[in-house]
C-alpha cells in the first residue's frame, strides 16, 4: 500500500483529491438546488420533496457521511496546499501584475473556500442540526427568510459559492487531466454557466420567500 | 522605422550575494534607442555604472535571440516584460514610453534562490530533468526510420512542447511558484513520441517527486504560466502530465 500513500501525498495526488471532491460537491449542490426549487410549487410540494428525501433513511445518512469525508479531505488538503504554496515563494514581488490567466475566482479560491466553510456551518446550524419535532422545514425556512439579515447573509453566501465554483469547476477537469481542445472550451463555458445558475438559483429562494411572505 | 530615444527611470533589485538581504536602487536610463532590446538597455546602464566606478547590474544572458532560456527578469510585475510570447532579450524598448518607471526584479521562488542582483539559480530545473526527463537510446547502427510510425499530430504536439527553453518564467509568474508547465512540457515532449513510451511511467513519477522535493508550489490552474511563456506553451501539457500521473500510479507497476 506504500504506492497508494506515495500517490496521494504527491502534489498532483493531493490536487486530484481536491478535484474529485470539488466536482463531487458540484454535483451535490446541483441536486440540492433542484430539490430546493420545489418551493416554487408551494409549501405542499416542498414538504413532500423533503419527506421523500428523508424516507430514503440510511441512504441519506450514507450520503451525508460521504459529504463529511469529502469536506474533511477538501478542506484539509486545501489548507496544506495553500500553506505549501505560500512557502514556495518566501520573498514576494514588489510589483505583481496579472498576465491574463488569473480570474477573480482563481485569485480568491482559498479565501472563498474559507468563507464557504463559515457559511456551511451557519447553514447546518440553522437548517440541519435543529430539532424538527415540533416544526417543519417550511416553517424554519419562512421564519428565517422573513429576517432581512438572513436574506443578505444567504445571498452573499451563495455569491461566494458561485465565485469559488467559477474557478473550481473547469479547474477540477484540468487537474484530473480532462483538458482537450475538443471539449475544454465547453467545460469552461459550462463552469461559468453552472456557477451563475447556481448563484441565481439559490439566491432566488430567500428573495422569493422574503418578498412573498 | 524612425529611431527615437527614451529616458527611463529604473528601479532595479540589487543583491550582492545569496546571503545579502537585497534592496531596490534607482537608476536613470538616458537616451535609450527604441530599437534596442531590453538587455541592450541594461548594457547601456551598466556601462555608465562601470564608468562611475560602481558595480554593474548582474543579469543572465547568452544567445540574445530568444532561444537559449538564459535571460529573464520580472519587469513591472510581468515575467519577461509586457510583450507576449517574447523573452526579455527579444523585448524591444519601443514597447515602453518615454519617462516610464520600470521596476526590475529577479524571478522569485524558493526553488530559485537569488545569486546576485537579477541572477537566480535555476539549476532546480536541471535536477528535475536529471531525475528522468530523458529517453534511453541504445548505441549501434541507426534503426530503419520508417519502423516507428509517428502520427503527424503527435509530432506537432511534441514539437510544441519541446519549444520550452527552460527559462523558468512559468515558475516566476505562477502565484504558487509551481513548475508544472515546465515539467508538463518535458513530459509531453517525450511521451508523445514512440521513443518516449518505454520510460513513460517511471518518468512521470520521478519528475513529479523531484519537483515536489525541490520546494516548488502546487499548480492551482491560475494560467499565468501560459500567459507569460515566451514559447506560449499550453497548459494542456499540464493536463497531459496529470493524465500520465494517473496512468503511472494506477496503470503501471512503478511505485
Amino acid at each position: 500500500m506504500n504506492w497508494l500513500i506515495r500517490t496521494f501525498s504527491s502534489s498532483i495526488g493531493k490536487k486530484q483529491i481536491m478535484a474529485v471532491t470539488g466536482l463531487g460537491f458540484s454535483s451535490f449542490v446541483l441536486i440540492h438546488l433542484l430539490g430546493n426549487l420545489t418551493i416554487y410549487q408551494g409549501r405542499e410540494a416542498f414538504l413532500s420533496y423533503v419527506e421523500k428525501l428523508h424516507s430514503l433513511g440510511g441512504l441519506v445518512t450514507l450520503a451525508e457521511l460521504g459529504l463529511v469525508v469529502f469536506a474533511l479531505l477538501h478542506i484539509g488538503l486545501g489548507l496544506i496546499l495553500f500553506v505549501q504554496n505560500l512557502q514556495a515563494r518566501p520573498v514576494r514581488y514588489a510589483v505583481k501584475k496579472r498576465a491574463g490567466g488569473r480570474t477573480i475566482g482563481s485569485i480568491t479560491a482559498p479565501y472563498t473556500g474559507f468563507l464557504i466553510l463559515v457559511f456551511i456551518i451557519v447553514h447546518l446550524l440553522k437548517f440541519r442540526l435543529v430539532d424538527k419535532a415540533a416544526t417543519d422545514d417550511f416553517i424554519i425556512l419562512s421564519n428565517t427568510f422573513t429576517q432581512v439579515g438572513y436574506v443578505f447573509f444567504y445571498i452573499l453566501g451563495v455569491i461566494v459559492v458561485a465565485v469559488h465554483v467559477s474557478h473550481g469547476f473547469w479547474s477540477g477537469f484540468q487537474t484530473i487531466g480532462l483538458n482537450h481542445p475538443k471539449y475544454m472550451p465547453l467545460v469552461q463555458q459550462l463552469g461559468m454557466l453552472f456557477s451563475v445558475l447556481l448563484g441565481a438559483g439559490f439566491a432566488s429562494i430567500p428573495l422569493y420567500l422574503f418578498t412573498t411572505l | 522605422m524612425t529611431e527615437t530615444t527614451l529616458n527611463l527611470k529604473l528601479k532595479v533589485w540589487r543583491q550582492k550575494n545569496p546571503e545579502d538581504k537585497g534592496h531596490f536602487e534607482t537608476y536613470q536610463a538616458e537616451r535609450i534607442s527604441t530599437d534596442m532590446s531590453f538587455l541592450e538597455m541594461l548594457d547601456v546602464v551598466n556601462e555608465k555604472l562601470i564608468l562611475d566606478g560602481k558595480e554593474p547590474i548582474a543579469f543572465e544572458h547568452d544567445c540574445r535571440e530568444g532561444i537559449c532560456g538564459s535571460c529573464g527578469a520580472v519587469v513591472n510585475g510581468l515575467a519577461h516584460g509586457p510583450q507576449k510570447g517574447t523573452t526579455l532579450c527579444q523585448l524591444h524598448m519601443r514597447h515602453f514610453k518615454d519617462g516610464q518607471t520600470l521596476v526590475i526584479e529577479p524571478f522569485r521562488a524558493k526553488a530559485f534562490p537569488v545569486l546576485k542582483d537579477l541572477v537566480v539559480d535555476r539549476s532546480a530545473l536541471e535536477r528535475i530533468i536529471e531525475a528522468g526527463g530523458y529517453i534511453s537510446v541504445n548505441t549501434g547502427s541507426a534503426p530503419e526510420a520508417n519502423n516507428l510510425p509517428v502520427p503527424p499530430q503527435n509530432s506537432e504536439l511534441s514539437m510544441d512542447a519541446a519549444a520550452c527553453i527552460g527559462c523558468g518564467a512559468c515558475v516566476a509568474a505562477c502565484p504558487n511558484a509551481s513548475a508544472m508547465l515546465f515539467v508538463g512540457a518535458k513530459i509531453s515532449h517525450l511521451v508523445l513520441l514512440p521513443q518516449g513510451k518505454p520510460e513513460a511511467a517511471r518518468r512521470a513519477l520521478s519528475l513529479l517527486r523531484k519537483m515536489d522535493e525541490l520546494g516548488f508550489g502546487n499548480c492551482s490552474n491560475e494560467r499565468e504560466c501560459e500567459a507569460v511563456c515566451p514559447k506560449e506553451i499550453s497548459i494542456s501539457n499540464i493536463a497531459r502530465f496529470n493524465r500520465e500521473f494517473i496512468k503511472a500510479s494506477f496503470g503501471s507497476t512503478e511505485e
